[in-house]
């Protein structure tokens, strides 16, 4: 045991291979905030999977972190489909966020089975660009199949639940937690990459 | 080879089956007078079991048991002679319907669309198996001649005078389509084939036959035209399936209703049209029917998608009585018009165009489940923002937006009371006093508040007092 060395002596010649090249790719979907695509593995969201945002209530921002994707993807001509919003988009407001009115389609549902069902039959058709939802009582194996609708449709789908649910493991491929004061981002969980220990500060 | 003949010899026994949901057990269509009830037609099985055609009921019920029967019924037939004239009209726009049991179609201008011979009557052989007809095809340079041919083969193709002078010269007289006494007058003449026939005088055989038989003799070599009247598909489609038993639930409909839709989706492509809004009716024994209407964004003809969306109303209804019959009426047939699709798409092979997708939504959740966003030129929160039911896609036109303060994500359907401490407000207050002329008056202060816990709220005090209420959300 003489020689002990620092692993942190090891990595810092760069030396040892790591496994990752040092220049991530491009992300192909975007975050459109600087501060969060630089952090993400894939460079923005993860293509064709779930990702989870964890917010304490309403009103602290999430569509905020999803405006400038749903406005970059609408613009493109993908259709974006809400399927059961607990409130209604206020059009000024997403306009204002440039996000094409035209190619924004709400979805009503009754109860949370049926909203789970079309969220489903949304991603898997393959036919919208991003898929936003809001499982409330969803359990592993509902966002498992939702996890698995948005691999084969190849579709962006974003769930929406309560911060409480950050303790269960997900299957989603990111999680990210949104908290109100101080205004942060938190990476809970990025598949393909570290979670970055920092918090990262709010923009836009 | 310019015409096909398609035959159909058991024309009215599959027209029942095909609404079986076991067509493999003995069945037989039981003709005749009340007295006297003979068996029409039998199936294979029935075959199996010593039935015949031609046999008497009370006999064939001595000689088997356990099979079933239905009544032939000449019209039913006819019918389903109709059905299958609009699905050939597919194929070619000259079918007729002139020869019992056969349809004839003019080839020679669809071989161009559908491929040489030999692939279209395969394709054609496909579709009818999959509707549940047996058939015999032949194909021949004239109608007469193909239909005559149709008696003794099937999958044969003609092309020319001299091969087709030497298939009909070898056929029995028994088959060669004459009236019964003309054939029997030439078997006891000690002729046995069509050959023997023409080497006839012919003026001796129009002395001593009626005037019909070497019409169809100078018809059957093409050396006469036969006028052959062109069917002309129907304007609606109509189609009525009885159970023979009561169905309780809409789950043991699915069957009958799944040969609805196809037929349904086979007349549509043979009229190259849509559908756009068809019924289902349900019949009960007492009381009057139950009617589905089934409307659709789009005019479609996919037989998938028609039955799946066909079967989410009809799992939805309440049955008041067990069913005997369901029947499918479509009296808007608009032009079919197929999406844009692009040609190199992104996505999946395997996916699901937004229409349908929109259907199958809307099936399930309810007509006005999936809807667009609109903005609209209004002070009033509750007006600025539309649900249309469709929302054509069109590019965003001129900016409607007049100068306003910040303006929420997420608006409450119903403005709400603001519970807890006194927010604090960030910016306002901002003056919507609007609508006084359409009696929805609004007179409000707008403010963003930040509640206590970080959310970012739209709330308004009414002008003239009373508490904050919590109108929308900055998420």
């Amino acid at each position: 045991m003489g020689a002990v060395v620092a692993i942190d002596a090891l990595l810092q010649p760069q030396r040892v291979w790591r496994g990752r090249p040092a220049a991530a790719p491009a992300g192909a979907q975007p975050t459109g905030h600087a501060g969060l695509d630089a952090v993400l593995p894939s460079g923005g969201w993860p293509e064709a999977a779930l990702s989870e945002l964890l917010i304490p209530a309403d009103g602290v921002g999430e569509l905020q972190l999803l405006w400038p994707t749903l406005a970059r993807l609408s613009q493109a001509g993908e259709r974006i489909v809400l399927v059961a919003p607990p409130y209604l988009p206020f059009a000024p407001a997403w306009r204002q966020a440039g996000v094409d009115l035209g190619r924004l389609q709400v979805v009503r549902a009754g109860t949370s089975r049926d909203a789970l069902w079309a969220t489903e039959q949304c991603l898997r058709s393959g036919s919208c660009g991003a898929v936003l939802c809001w499982p409330l009582g969803a359990d592993d194996r509902a966002l498992r199949r939702l996890q698995v609708a948005a691999a084969s449709g190849r579709t962006l789908a974003f769930a929406t639940r309560s911060l409480a649910v950050a303790i269960h493991p997900s299957p989603a491929a990111l999680r990210i937690a949104i908290d109100a004061a101080p205004a942060q981002w938190r990476v809970l969980k990025c598949r393909g990459g570290a979670v970055p220990a920092q918090p990262i500060p709010r923009t836009g | 080879m310019r015409w096909a003949c398609i035959l159909l010899p058991h024309l009215a026994l599959d027209g029942v089956l095909r609404r079986c949901a076991d067509p493999h057990a003995p069945r037989a269509l039981v003709g005749g007078s009340s007295q006297r009830r003979m068996l029409h037609a039998v199936n294979p099985a029935a075959r199996a079991l010593g039935l015949r055609r031609g046999m008497v009921l009370t006999a064939a019920q001595a000689l088997a048991r356990g099979f079933a029967t239905d009544a032939y019924r000449p019209e039913e037939e006819g019918r389903w002679h109709r059905f299958l004239a609009a699905w050939a009209y597919g194929y070619s726009s000259q079918v007729s319907l002139q020869l019992p049991q056969a349809l004839v179609l003019e080839i020679q201008g669809s071989l161009g669309l559908f491929g040489p011979w030999p692939r279209f009557e395969a394709r054609l052989r496909e579709e009818l198996a999959a509707l549940g007809f047996r058939h015999r095809i032949v194909a021949a340079p004239n109608p007469v001649a193909a239909r005559v041919l149709a008696n003794a083969h099937d999958g044969l193709a003609i092309e020319g005078d001299a091969p087709m002078r030497r298939a009909l010269g070898q056929l029995p007289i028994q088959r060669a389509g004459f009236a019964p006494d003309a054939a029997t007058a030439f078997a006891r003449m000690g002729l046995r084939t069509l050959r023997q026939v023409w080497a006839l005088p012919r003026d001796g055989l129009a002395r001593r036959f009626p005037r019909e038989l070497l019409l169809h003799l100078d018809a059957m070599l093409g050396e006469r035209e036969l006028a052959l009247e062109s069917y002309r598909p129907p304007d609606r489609f109509d189609l009525r399936i009885e159970l023979g038993h009561e169905a309780e639930s809409s789950q043991a409909l699915l069957f009958p209703l799944r040969r609805l839709t196809a037929d349904l989706a086979a007349f549509l492509a043979g009229r190259d049209g849509g559908v756009q809004r068809f019924e289902l009716q349900l019949e009960h024994d007492r009381g009057a029917g139950t009617r589905v209407p089934v409307g659709l964004l789009t005019p479609e003809r996919d037989a998938a998608l028609l039955f799946e969306l066909a079967r989410g109303r009809l799992e939805q209804v309440q049955l008041p009585a067990p069913v005997r019959a369901i029947a499918l009426g479509a009296a808007e047939l608009p032009p079919f018009v197929p999406v844009h699709r692009e040609l190199f798409d992104p996505r999946p092979q395997q996916a699901m165009p937004w229409e349908s997708l929109r259907e199958r939504l809307r099936a399930r959740l309810g007509e006005d489940a999936v809807h667009g966003v609109q903005a609209h030129a209004d002070h009033r929160p509750e007006c600025a923002s539309l649900s249309p039911p469709d929302m054509p896609t069109r590019r965003e036109g001129v900016s409607t937006d007049v100068a306003h303060g910040p303006r929420p994500g997420w608006l409450l359907a119903k403005p709400v009371p603001l519970r807890g401490p006194m927010p604090r407000l960030l910016a306002g207050p901002e003056r919507i006093e609007s609508g006084w002329w359409d009696g929805g008056d609004v007179r409000r202060d707008y403010y963003l508040a930040r509640l206590a816990d970080g959310q970012d709220a739209w709330v308004f005090r009414p002008v003239g007092g009373g508490g904050f209420m919590l109108h929308g959300w900055f998420a």
